[in-house]
């Protein structure tokens, strides 16, 4: 986990958005050397607002903002962001169809050391049921800034989860990101392995140890998750006859549920999820944590192994 | 764009015609707020038809006006009366009120009403955004400095301010020096459960601002002619936010919803209709 963190493509991208004349602000709630909103207030000071110690005030703020005719991006870590200031980001924002980026970071375990307070599982969850809500989570850092510009250019409520360390990079320099659309990374006839966020890279890895004994494995990067590539998801599950999903979130709500829910109503198909299974995450460093949790490229290529056995 | 003249008699019967809207509106509905609504009646007629807010009900998204805010979203009806009146939409959509279909939601929409800048209902998210909306309205070097001063003004209920994110945003509005938002508490002294003091007691509502560091005015509520000073007086003050606690009665104009909590969120038969409506010195339907 060398490469940048997702996180740390907020208060780049929102320079970069600034300075080609996009009317962008962003609230943050004492957290803006963390998230990197801060380098928006360094370079734009008029452009960053931050409200303190106040999650519900900074979604309702950039509501403000919005209102105003702004492209208003809040700050703050996904578990307070998302789980403190939900009546305000249902009622307002998504009620009112604002022009309001969610984008949190240090969601997930990798978090690490801060422990299970602060290891937010249930945010893709959250924000998947909210009408009007788009939800993208980024597999790496140029993933990342196209995620954020995608936020800033289409219009209403969305969510972009980031998270707190660097992983391997997986898109290339200026990628653009769709809405919608799931990336096939490496084409497999015997299994799918759909991953988002950081578990991305584990799939790979997965797929890596599965093609060593001669099994093939199909990996996409389902970093739409809101609106999700049915047409995809599906294509690809009639091919392999075996699903497993990859999340660093519970296993209830997020990318497993989307998925189980779209091939149970068009192309029901033997499936596994992996993630956090309805419990809470713990202090350690985030590869003890992933490897603790049972997230790791092994764990994926054994759940793929187990599921092919069950087919 | 709207007169920017105050006739006080002119006021009191735009005020008087209203509240006969939302007792009719309500009672049509079979529910809603009527107690909250009647008490608002004066200071919204004050903003709409005194003369005070800048608006264009021909050019709802007017650049340059100002923005009313409705935080305690529950009195809609004393809004859609006023904008109505306004001719923001026609007089014959109050009739449908809370019914499947209307523009005119049981809170306030804003995907669905013209004149509502924002959807709310869920008490305590008022201020904030106003807050929010009056930063982003400011002059400076993103703002649009040319439309000059546009006032946000932000209508809360006084069991509202028990929501604690009121005051992370009045922390808030003083921080920034927000000299362009004006919160209008409407202080009735009543909530659904029965009297503030009693279900969770507000103390002294222009001290808790105060400590705050917001102006504050304090006013009748219910005498339009100090109403639109207050309100005069709120955007003349250049040096941060200020609130308005207007003292007011909970039902005011409907003797027998006058300060009880009962009529917070109940909607009157059709004999008080005509009681109201006597009252009022109105004929029931002539609104219509």
């Amino acid at each position: 986990m060398s490469n940048k963190a997702t996180r740390e493509a907020l208060g780049t991208t929102l320079v970069e958005l600034a300075n080609e004349g996009v009317d962008v602000v962003a609230v943050e709630a004492d957290l803006s050397k963390s998230t990197t909103t801060a380098k928006l207030g360094d370079a734009y000071p008029e452009r960053l607002f931050n409200v303190g110690i106040a999650e519900a005030n900074m979604i309702d703020v950039a509501a403000g903002l919005a209102v105003a005719g702004k492209v208003a991006f809040t700050g703050s870590f996904a578990v307070f962001a998302t789980g403190r200031a939900y009546d305000q980001i249902r009622n307002t924002i998504c009620y009112s169809s604002l022009d309001v980026k969610l984008t949190p970071t240090h969601a997930g375990i990798t978090v690490g050391p801060d422990g299970g307070s602060h290891q937010m599982l249930e945010d893709i969850a959250l924000m998947r049921v909210l009408p009007r809500m788009r939800v993208v989570v980024p597999a790496d850092y140029n993933s990342a800034k196209a995620a954020i510009r995608l936020a800033a250019a289409t219009p209403g409520p969305f969510y972009v989860r980031l998270g707190r360390v660097g992983g391997p990079q997986i898109h290339p320099d200026g990628f653009e990101l769709e809405l919608g659309i799931a990336y096939v990374l490496r084409d497999g006839t015997d299994v799918t392995l759909a991953a988002c966020g950081v578990m991305v890279a584990e799939a790979l890895v997965a797929a890596d140890l599965l093609a060593a004994e001669g099994i093939s494995a199909e990996v996409i990067d389902v970093a739409s998750i809101k609106p999700l590539d049915g047409a995809t998801l599906i294509e690809s599950a009639r091919k392999t006859g075996a699903v497993v999903t990859c999340e660093e979130h519970s296993i209830i709500g997020g990318l497993g549920s989307a998925v189980a829910e779209l091939l149970a109503e068009n192309a029901p198909t033997k499936m596994v999820r992996v993630g956090m299974n309805d419990i809470f995450g713990t202090s350690g460093e985030p590869a003890e944590l992933m490897a603790h949790f049972g997230l790791t490229g092994a764990d994926i290529a054994a759940a793929a192994r187990r599921l092919r056995e069950a087919t | 764009m709207s007169q920017r003249v105050f006739d006080s008699a002119f006021v009191e019967a735009k005020a008087t015609r209203m509240r006969g809207d939302i007792v009719e509106m309500i009672a049509e509905a079979k529910s809603g707020h009527p107690g909250g609504s009647l008490s608002a009646a004066d200071i919204v007629a004050t903003l709409y038809f005194g003369g005070v807010l800048r608006h264009d009900p021909t050019n709802p998204q007017w650049p340059a006006r100002d923005r009313f805010i409705l935080s305690k979203g529950h009195a809609a009806p004393v809004l859609y009366s006023a904008l109505a009146e306004a001719g923001y939409f026609g007089r014959d959509h109050l009739s449908t009120l809370r019914k499947l279909g209307s523009i005119l939601q049981g809170h306030p929409d804003c995907q669905k009403c013209p004149g509502i800048e924002v959807s709310t209902g869920s008490l305590g998210q008022g201020l904030s955004i106003s807050a929010g909306l009056a930063a982003g309205l400011r002059g400076g070097d993103h703002g649009e400095a040319a439309f000059g001063d546009r006032t946000v003004w932000c209508l809360m209920g006084d069991g509202e301010i028990q929501e604690g994110q009121v005051w992370e945003a009045a922390m808030f509005a003083a921080h920034e020096g927000l000299s362009n938002l004006v919160a209008i508490v409407d202080h009735n002294g009543l909530q659904i459960d029965g009297s503030c003091s009693e279900v969770m007691c507000l103390g002294t509502v222009a001290n808790k601002f105060k400590a705050f560091d917001w102006h504050t005015i304090e006013v009748d509520g219910h005498d339009v002619v100090a109403v639109h000073a207050a309100l005069e007086a709120a955007r003349a003050h250049v040096d941060g936010p200020v609130v308005i606690i207007a003292h007011t009665i909970k039902g005011k104009g409907v003797s027998f919803m006058e300060g009880d909590a009962g009529w917070h969120g109940k909607a009157p038969s059709a004999d008080q209709v005509a009681a109201a409506l006597a009252e009022l010195g109105l004929t029931e339907g002539s609104r219509t």
